[in-house]
């Protein structure tokens, strides 16, 4: 190995500051390849490791910044100078429901959630979000009873905690969300009601003959079958 | 069609839907739509009297910066609450810029706020913009006969900053009332206060408020109230069956929001109207209601 490559190698390496103490790991690492680089082995804080589960929530400052930021430590990548911690819980107890039982009238998160009133609009929920949810506008919603728009807004909400974490008004913003989600898909989301038609279809046997042909090919067939198949026409 | 900015409040959504649904068939009619701008967010409940608690004003800013977002200059509200705390509010922060620069550097991710947004309610709005002689105009069922008692509580009178008229001697709702030809009632509770978020845990505290005012507004020869406020609608309306309870003798009042006795003049949506009053009105139940 020349000695250009030992230098490139020298500068591939970045300093992140796990709890305090300083490692030296390669660049180009996301913060949780780097921390595990570092030696660190996830019990907690780490799940499906593709931004999706929420439970590697990190929170972290640059050395220049006077700003706390949040992230996703499997998704985001490690920068040079990072002081980092993990946050693998978050003690939010949720409110206990019968969805089957609530009533879906305006004030039911209210009722349910009530700290939602604390509301001072500061927005901090919303600069914690990894999602970059509009968190204090959907709490907003829920407080003047607008199921739909809560439900809307938090749709990609992976329950990481955050939010929850920062708020000066101790609002469990995520639990409430997704009760409003499942009140919304419950009581409020259009009915389809060509999915009711088709399924009382089928229960009638309407599409057996055509089943059961399927049924019947081989593999070859049903290769031809599907390739000389009806598309739905994009819209 | 040119409409106003309009700022509902949280209450417009859920109790006080008839206010919001009366206001936007009265502006409609009077050719001035009203026009709910995008991201609103409560407007603080209550303004904060603690000269350096910032973060209490954080809610109303944040609503006073939406409208700058959209380009306009002037916020219309209906809820006497609202108004007085996104106008306190904007005072507060444009009386002493050092709190503004404070305020506008926590929210860092939004845009500094100007200072140049106008808070104005509804009432001002119809007084000063429209006229009582255009809505006389757009009178079309006459409201003569009718004894309308005007309740202005505290919040659009005081203090007397953001107070739209005399905090003493109001007449806003009277000349209304009179552009309608109704025959307005003074008496003399009409700038009392209902007893405000006492209501949640000191519930026998607005009963007897309760008592006071409609009993005075009664003896002076009322039909029917009307209010521009939805927490003194709630505490004047909603305890009343609790009063007769304890006092037989009293009789039932009917309060409404003003825009509802605009819109039964103006023979658009007035929202649900209490039973007695349609009696009162000699109109039959669902006149009013048909745009809904």
């Amino acid at each position: 190995m020349g000695k250009g490559n030992m230098n490139e190698q020298e500068n591939a390496m970045i300093r992140i500051h796990v709890m305090g103490k300083t490692y030296q790991v390669p660049a180009g690492l996301t913060i949780m390849d780097a921390m595990e680089y570092s030696g660190y082995r996830f019990i907690r804080g780490a799940g499906c490791r593709s931004g999706f589960c929420g439970a590697c929530s990190t929170i972290y400052r640059r050395e220049e910044d006077y700003r706390l930021q949040f992230a996703l430590a499997c998704q985001e990548m490690a920068e040079d100078g990072m002081y980092l911690v993990q946050l693998p819980f978050t003690p939010a107890p949720r409110s206990k429901y019968n969805l089957e039982e609530i009533d879906p009238s305006e004030n039911v998160l209210l009722q349910y959630y009530p700290e939602i009133a604390r509301c001072v609009s500061c927005n901090t929920c919303t600069k914690a979000c990894p999602q970059d949810i509009e968190v204090m506008d959907y709490v907003q919603a829920a407080l003047r009873g607008d199921i739909a728009r809560t439900a809307a807004l938090s749709f990609d909400c992976i329950q990481c905690g955050l939010c929850t974490m920062r708020c000066p008004a101790d609002i469990k913003h995520y639990h409430m969300a997704q009760m409003a989600r499942r009140i919304y898909g419950r009581y409020l989301s259009p009915v389809p009601n060509h999915l009711e038609e088709r399924l009382c279809e089928i229960e009638e046997g309407v599409y057996d003959n055509e089943l059961g042909k399927l049924m019947a090919m081989n593999k070859e067939e049903l290769g031809i079958a599907y390739a000389a198949r009806i598309r739905e026409e994009a819209k | 069609m040119d409409g106003l900015t309009y700022f509902p409040g949280c209450s417009l959504k859920e109790e006080a839907k008839e206010f919001e649904i009366s206001a936007m068939a009265v502006m409609k009619a009077l050719g001035l739509p009203l026009i709910e701008f995008e991201r609103w967010n409560c407007c603080g409940t209550v303004f904060s009297l603690t000269e350096d608690d910032l973060m209490h004003q954080l809610a109303t800013i944040r609503n006073l910066i939406r409208v700058q977002e959209n380009g306009s200059e002037e916020i219309v509200t209906l809820c006497s609450m609202c108004y007085n705390t996104l106008k306190r509010s904007s005072l507060f922060v444009n009386r002493d810029k050092e709190r503004l620069e404070k305020i506008n550097a926590f929210m860092d991710r939004e845009q500094a706020y100007e200072g140049k947004v106008e808070v104005r309610h509804l009432l001002e709005v119809l007084r000063d913009r429209i006229g009582w002689d255009k809505v006389e105009e757009a009178m079309t069922h006459s409201l003569e006969g009718l004894s309308v008692a005007p309740y202005y509580g505290c919040m659009l009178l005081r203090p007397r900053e953001v107070g739209i008229d005399d905090p003493d001697n109001p007449t806003i709702m009277q000349d209304l009332i009179e552009a309608l030809w109704a025959t307005p009632v003074e008496f003399p509770f009409q700038t009392e206060c209902c007893g405000s978020y006492q209501v949640v845990d000191r519930r026998e505290l607005i009963v007897e408020r309760t008592h006071r005012i409609l009993s005075s507004a009664r003896r002076s020869g009322a039909d029917v109230v009307i209010t521009s406020c939805p927490l003194c609608q709630y505490n004047l309306q909603k305890t009343q069956s609790e009063l007769k309870e304890t006092i037989p003798t009293f009789e039932e009042m009917p309060v409404i929001y003003f825009t509802q006795l605009m819109a039964v003049a103006l023979e658009v949506d007035s929202g649900e109207l209490p039973s007695p009053l349609l009696a009162g009105l000699a109109i039959e139940e669902g006149v009013g209601n048909g745009e809904r």
